[in-house]
């Protein structure tokens, strides 16, 4: 089948959806969708409307952001807008799906907003969301709107026209394109991505390679999963686009085998695009050709360095190598080798439809475009996001996230994973771009946006990824894996009580060796946590070093929890689930804690309403 | 390179050895390539990786046994041991630790106590930590062989050990 006809009858097919005579069910099976108990509901759903005789169409699609509402459905009537039903389980969907197509009764107060041009008195639409407004979404443009699973809905929403565009432009005219456009990597270097694929372009070499890093390591960062389980499709186009533009007729999907669901989304993507001529020889009918495969890294933070990448591609231990030579000279087995980024990638397809100026209409000078995030941790609504660059990070905790929950403080944004920093909550007016984000001491990196309250500690966050990358460190030079050790060894101590005032000075020492003296990426950023912690927090060092307290309540020797008599009310919850009834009263009147018998299981601290357990 | 997707079952000795070894013969021409994807057919079917299917592959592949067993030993996914019948694997990234999993995962430490990477002695459940599966939306995540449970907590992670322990 050529293109022309694939593309109008997948018209023709999302049409009929559209103005399908029955309704239609849509229900997010994301890996976080089934997290949160996405395939009982779907199944509720489905018996639901055989126990009212009423015929259906159901479909699954990825996320659509809204992670914090799963499990979330969607039900639309002909003639009337979808209407999102969020946080459901069996039974609260089987009670929404009777009353609305049985009783035609929408139970308003459950529904979280309308899609689609339709609209509903009493219920917000989805663009007018506080979640949703601020946002613009290019790289998520059709997650949780198409079913992952079928190429048509890709090609109708305008699937592969960025790849026709190109496939009939020069070479060089779409690497024009890409540099034109301003975008840059989204893997966390932030490097500009058509010069890359210039520098891999001008290799000489027939044979190239290139490769889509999915391995998404970052703990904390679920944007390219995300992606790859709702709209395969873009990213594929993107390699597609890339590996005209360089010439070269193999790519590689390195992805993390913790994501199954994102893999198996991808090889029925591959499967669909051999069927319709999208792969292999000829590719729309032009003199290109192009073969895909996927491997599964093997669970290796490190892996996500692009020479450790491909040493672990060609079947080794994944071991970082020095650069120069640069991967688009000496890359994978030897040839110049291309690696971007999920996300970057699914930027492509855009830009080549709409243009490099649409693109870079949005973003700041120096930093073009939208970024996607994974919003997590201490904020109400947690999810995926995609934003214009330069969005303040305040409007991005409090509008977009709702802020943190339980009328805790906010105390920190953590961006960039290991290889970033925590940002204090009076930064809030920064503006979430690439330069700005490194003046404040942290980075970019992928978009793990991991909010903080006031129960956590800054100097046990630092320990938490020193941890991570200490273990995750490969070994292979000395400055990153002993250096990591010592930093280690020195945040536990001042963890246990036993800090002496010098160690910061000799932390920042270490520091500065680390960075400079570390091979690769993980080693020299790996010092960026507990610099800026340094940086911001200090006096919480002090505080533990100085007065042995951690004033967050984390570090147990260095806490003990005590029961505030004018806030307890007596009422018994903590005595009762205290594991080791360290907690005595007698009822309705104040209690208290047997310090020599608490374990500091934190139990009474989240179990008290009234904030009655005090951290001492 | 031929993918590979046996049924995922942490279940040991379903598939026997011998099976395995006559399968992958087929299935991988033996390049030093496929390495990573052999290793990881062995442990799909097995749940580990024996030492004598170790160095059953470096036959096939003719690799030195050192870089097979190196490979083997360097990436997290891989163990050398044999697992239990639920393999626990409680999250450690960054938003999961945020909210908590540092008490849950010492909470299931002294339920079973099992350390991170070991087997209950009844062979019943095997401990893992992970560095993050992507789920940090539903934070903290738990994960009792392939089924995801988001939002847990501590009391949530026990009864659910202690109701596969009774049934
Ligand atoms: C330790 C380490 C881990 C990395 N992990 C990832 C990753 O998981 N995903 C990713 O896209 N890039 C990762 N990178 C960055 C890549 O090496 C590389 O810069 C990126 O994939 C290039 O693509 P881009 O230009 O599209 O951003 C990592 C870098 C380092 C040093
Ligand atoms: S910096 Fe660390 S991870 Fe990178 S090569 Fe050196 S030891 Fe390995
Ligand atoms: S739960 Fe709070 S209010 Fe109730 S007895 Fe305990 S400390 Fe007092
Ligand atoms: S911290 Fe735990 S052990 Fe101590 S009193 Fe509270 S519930 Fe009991
Ligand atoms: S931090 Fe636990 S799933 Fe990502």
């Amino acid at each position: 089948m050529d293109f022309k006809t694939l593309k109008s009858e997948a018209e023709r097919e999302w049409k009929a959806l559209q103005n399908l005579q029955q309704p239609l069910i849509q229900i997010g099976l994301g890996t976080c969708g089934k997290a949160a108990g996405a395939e009982e509901v779907y199944c509720a759903a489905q018996k639901t409307l055989q126990q009212i005789g009423q015929p259906g169409r159901f479909m699954e699609v990825g996320c659509i952001g809204m992670c914090y509402l799963e499990p979330l459905l969607a039900v639309r009537k002909p003639h009337g807008p979808f209407v999102y039903f969020g946080k459901l389980d069996a039974e609260k969907t089987e009670k929404i799906l009777v009353s609305f197509l049985r009783d035609d009764d929408l139970l308003k107060e459950w529904a979280v907003c309308t899609l689609g041009e339709e609209t509903i008195d009493g219920i917000p639409r989805f663009e007018e969301l506080p979640m949703i407004k601020p946002q613009i979404r290019i790289a998520l443009r059709n997650c949780g709107l198409i079913d992952p699973e079928d190429i048509k809905h890709y090609i109708a929403r305008g699937g592969y026209e960025g790849l026709r565009k190109a496939l009939g432009m020069h070479p060089e005219e779409v690497i024009r394109e890409i540099k034109a456009s301003g975008l840059r990597g989204r893997g966390g270097a932030g490097f500009p991505t058509g010069l890359k694929w210039e520098l891999a372009g001008k290799a000489p070499d027939p044979t190239k390679y290139i490769i889509c890093n999915a391995d998404e390591g970052d703990p904390g960062a679920f944007m390219d999963r995300s992606l790859l389980e709702g709209d395969p499709h873009s990213v594929l186009e993107g390699m597609l686009i890339g590996a005209y533009a360089i010439g070269c007729q193999e790519g590689y999907i390195y992805i993390r085998a913790e994501y199954p669901l994102a893999i198996k989304r991808l090889e029925t993507a591959i499967k669909q695009m051999n069927q319709y001529g999208l792969l292999g020889q000829n590719i729309l009918g032009r003199p290109f050709r192009f073969q895909l495969r996927i491997k599964e890294g093997a669970g290796a933070f490190v892996c996500g360095e692009e020479t450790a990448l491909m040493a672990s591609i060609e079947g080794g231990r994944g071991m970082p190598r020095p650069r120069p030579p640069f991967p688009a000279i000496q890359g994978l087995w030897g040839k110049p080798t291309n690696i971007n980024n999920v996300e970057t990638l699914a930027n492509i397809p855009a830009i080549l439809t709409q243009g490099a100026s649409w693109f870079a209409g949005f973003g700041t000078e120096k930093s073009k475009g939208t970024k996607t995030f994974s919003l997590a941790g201490k904020v109400k609504r947690t999810g995926l996001i995609e934003v214009p660059l330069g969005i303040r990070l305040g409007e991005i905790i409090n509008q977009i996230g709702g802020g943190v929950p339980k009328g805790k403080k906010l105390k920190a944004v953590q961006t960039g994973g290991p290889s970033g920093g925590c940002i204090p909550f009076d930064l809030l007016d920064l503006p979430v771009d690439y330069e700005s984000l490194t003046a404040a001491g942290s980075i970019m990196g992928s978009g793990g946006l991991v909010v903080m309250d006031e129960d956590t500690c800054m100097v046990d966050i630092p320990r938490y990824f020193l941890t991570f990358t200490s273990e995750e460190s490969c070994g292979k030079c000395l400055p990153c894996r002993l250096g990591t050790r010592q930093m280690l060894d020195i945040l536990n101590d001042i963890c246990a009580g036993q800090g002496y005032p010098e160690d910061i000075a000799l932390l920042e020492n270490i520091n500065e060796t680390v960075q400079k003296g570390a091979l690769c990426g993980l080693g020299q950023t790996a010092p960026n946590p507990v610099r800026t912690t340094l940086r911001y927090f200090r006096p919480e060092y002090e505080a533990h070093i100085v007065n042995k307290k951690c004033p967050a309540g984390i570090c147990k020797p260095l806490f003990h929890y005590a029961i505030d008599v004018e806030k307890c009310n007596g009422c018994g919850v903590c005595a009762r689930k205290c594991p080791v009834r360290a907690v005595r009263g007698d009822k309705k009147k104040p209690h208290s804690i047997e310090q020599d018998q608490c374990t500091k299981c934190a139990t009474c601290y989240e179990v008290c309403k009234f904030q009655a357990v005090l951290v001492c | 390179m031929h993918l590979v997707h046996f049924e995922q079952s942490p279940l040991q000795g379903r598939l026997d050895p011998e099976a395995l070894l006559a399968e992958m013969q087929v299935r991988f021409e033996g390049r030093a390539d496929e390495l990573i994807p052999m290793l990881q057919c062995v442990q799909k079917a097995l749940g580990f990786l024996p030492e004598q299917i170790l160095l059953e592959i470096a036959r096939l592949t003719r690799l030195p046994a050192a870089r097979v067993f190196g490979t083997a030993t360097f990436y997290s996914q891989f163990r050398l041991q044999p697992v239990g019948k639920y393999i626990i694997r409680v999250c450690r990234g960054t938003a999961c630790h945020v909210k908590g999993s540092g008490r849950i995962l010492d909470d299931i430490q002294g339920y079973l106590q099992v350390a991170p990477g070991r087997t209950t002695q009844d062979g019943l459940f095997t401990l893992e930590t992970v560095a993050c599966f992507g789920s940090c939306a539903l934070a903290p995540i738990l994960v009792i062989n392939e089924r995801v449970y988001g939002s847990t907590n501590r009391s949530k992670a026990l009864r659910l050990l202690s109701d596969m322990r009774g049934g």
